[in-house]
């Protein structure tokens, strides 16, 4: 076994944060190492935590980490920021919210940038939650902001997903749009300190009631509108999960005892009845998708010469050729074809 | 295709007590724009706070802004922690007022890139690039060479 793997599977710092490196520049023999670190892992429960920028999602994750600390658990935080389409380069800020968890040996705080990449995020983000969880963290955060869907593929990958919102966003809905809604297992509103909080809360519920496929069960159809029936008791602890909507003041600890609370409801929920099995199982069927996928392409992409892709690519443009038959010619030129 | 690329990181701090932190901001942003990845910690950070995040994000180079007048008392201190923590690797730069007699010390303990007022940051972005190639080609050196040991 190399000295990096050991150095995780015992905890070493330094081995953490250089294999961390390692899961972000996939260097030649990456997957070598995370061969060797897969059996050592699925222990960490996973948290994801997304929302608009602006809602205090790095104050929520750095509240949320201290409580978890007074109930003795080690966490592992993955914040992730964007990289400028741009120049390629990122500022990665979180850590200034994140203060008061310095000089913790069991917090380990480590921030990427998305470098630009579709899909690659997702692998990259899967990867490092597996190598903090092999080096012993009970808790793994993973923090991105929710503008699309390669945050809705990393949140995928958590157990739990808080989605974030915050009073004075501006139009709620707007804020959570379509997706981000779906995702979320615990809805928060944080800053709820601030004017506006109740009406935030209750356009989230509204959005629930709506929208939510757990609630939707619970409701009738009346003048072509779903209605909640009233009468029928709360789903929670039979097959469904409601998203309970929690409101947090991150920065003076408001409200996240109650959180770290729902957090574990929604854990009991998963562990039982072999849900947590099963939402595995979907979780592994679509990263083996999406591998395959990347490998496929890259292997495709690997054997046409690029100059014949920019003629297929003219071809297209010039209006000989339609998109379609010009990804039938590539497999064709690899063999593909049947 | 190849869906990741290595970027080089750079932890940007400000140690010390003074809150004067756009300095640090503007070479925040011009790394960036010189597409490296910059992780930021905000103000008033103890050494141990620099050297725990310097492990965690491992990153290539610390850059340190100090206008407070005391870097004589950081800068040591700030490379005597990392060392501690087994950061022996990551070299140490520094942005602020720094008279010529301390440059020399500072030289002494390992730390050469010093960056006055008036700076273009494209110096900055192009001293730390040469940095990390001078880093990667001596590390490679050195597995080269125990490898054929």
């Amino acid at each position: 076994m190399s000295d990096l793997i050991s150095g995780v599977l015992a905890g070493n710092r330094r081995a953490i944060a250089r294999m961390l490196t390692q899961v972000e520049n996939q260097p030649a023999g990456v997957d070598g190492l995370l061969t060797a670190l897969f059996p050592h892992t699925g222990h960490a429960w996973v948290i994801g935590v997304t929302g608009a920028p602006g809602t205090g999602k790095s104050t929520l994750v750095n509240a949320l980490t201290k409580a978890y600390r007074e109930r003795g658990q080690q966490v592992g935080i993955i914040a992730v920021d964007p990289t400028s389409p741009f120049t390629g380069g990122a500022i990665l800020g979180d850590r200034i919210r994140m203060r008061d968890l310095s000089g913790d040996d069991g917090v380990f705080i480590r921030s990427m940038a998305t470098r630009g990449n579709l899909g690659g995020l997702a692998r990259a983000t899967r990867d490092a939650v597996r190598v903090l969880d092999a080096g012993g963290f009970q808790i793994v955060i993973v923090e991105t902001v929710g503008a699309g869907q390669n945050e809705i593929d990393i949140v995928r990958a958590a157990h739990t997903t808080l989605v974030v919102d915050a009073p004075g966003m501006g139009d709620d809905v707007q804020a959570i749009k379509a997706g981000i809604l779906e995702i979320a297992d615990v809805l928060v509103v944080n800053k709820a300190d601030r004017p506006g909080a109740t009406q935030t809360v209750r356009a989230l519920k509204t959005m629930l009631d709506l929208g939510h496929p757990a609630r939707l069960s619970t409701s009738v159809g009346h003048h072509g509108r779903m209605l909640p029936v009233a009468s029928v008791p709360a789903p929670n602890g039979s097959d469904f999960w409601l998203p309970p909507i929690l409101s947090t003041v991150a920065s003076d600890g408001t409200g996240i005892d109650a959180l770290i609370e729902a957090i574990s409801d929604h854990r009991d929920h998963l562990e039982h009845a072999g849900r947590l099995a099963q939402m595995e199982q979907a979780q592994f069927a679509i990263e083996i998708q999406e591998r395959l996928r990347d490998h496929l392409m890259q292997r495709v992409l690997q054997q046409v010469p690029s100059d014949a892709i920019s003629s297929l690519i003219e071809q297209v443009q010039a209006r000989h050729l339609d998109p379609q038959r010009a990804v039938e010619s590539i497999l064709e030129q690899v063999g593909f074809a049947g | 295709m190849t869906t990741h690329t290595t970027s080089i990181r750079v932890l940007i701090a400000k140690p010390g007590l003074d809150g004067h932190d756009r300095g640090a901001k503007v070479i925040a942003r011009a790394l960036r724009d010189a597409g490296m990845e910059v992780i930021y910690t905000g103000l008033r950070q103890t050494p141990e706070m620099i050297a725990e995040a310097a492990l965690q994000e491992d990153v290539d180079v610390v850059g340190l802004s100090i206008l407070s007048g005391a870097h004589m008392a950081l800068v040591p201190r700030i490379r005597e922690v990392m060392d501690a923590h087994d950061l022996q690797d990551i070299p140490l730069i520094l942005g602020g007022i720094i008279p010529d007699e301390d440059k020399v010390k500072l030289a002494a303990i390992g730390v050469h890139g010093i960056f006055g007022p008036g700076t273009h940051t494209e110096d900055i972005a192009s001293y730390i690039r040469a940095l990390v190639t001078a880093k990667t080609t001596a590390a490679n050196a050195r597995t080269d060479s125990s490898g054929g040991a």
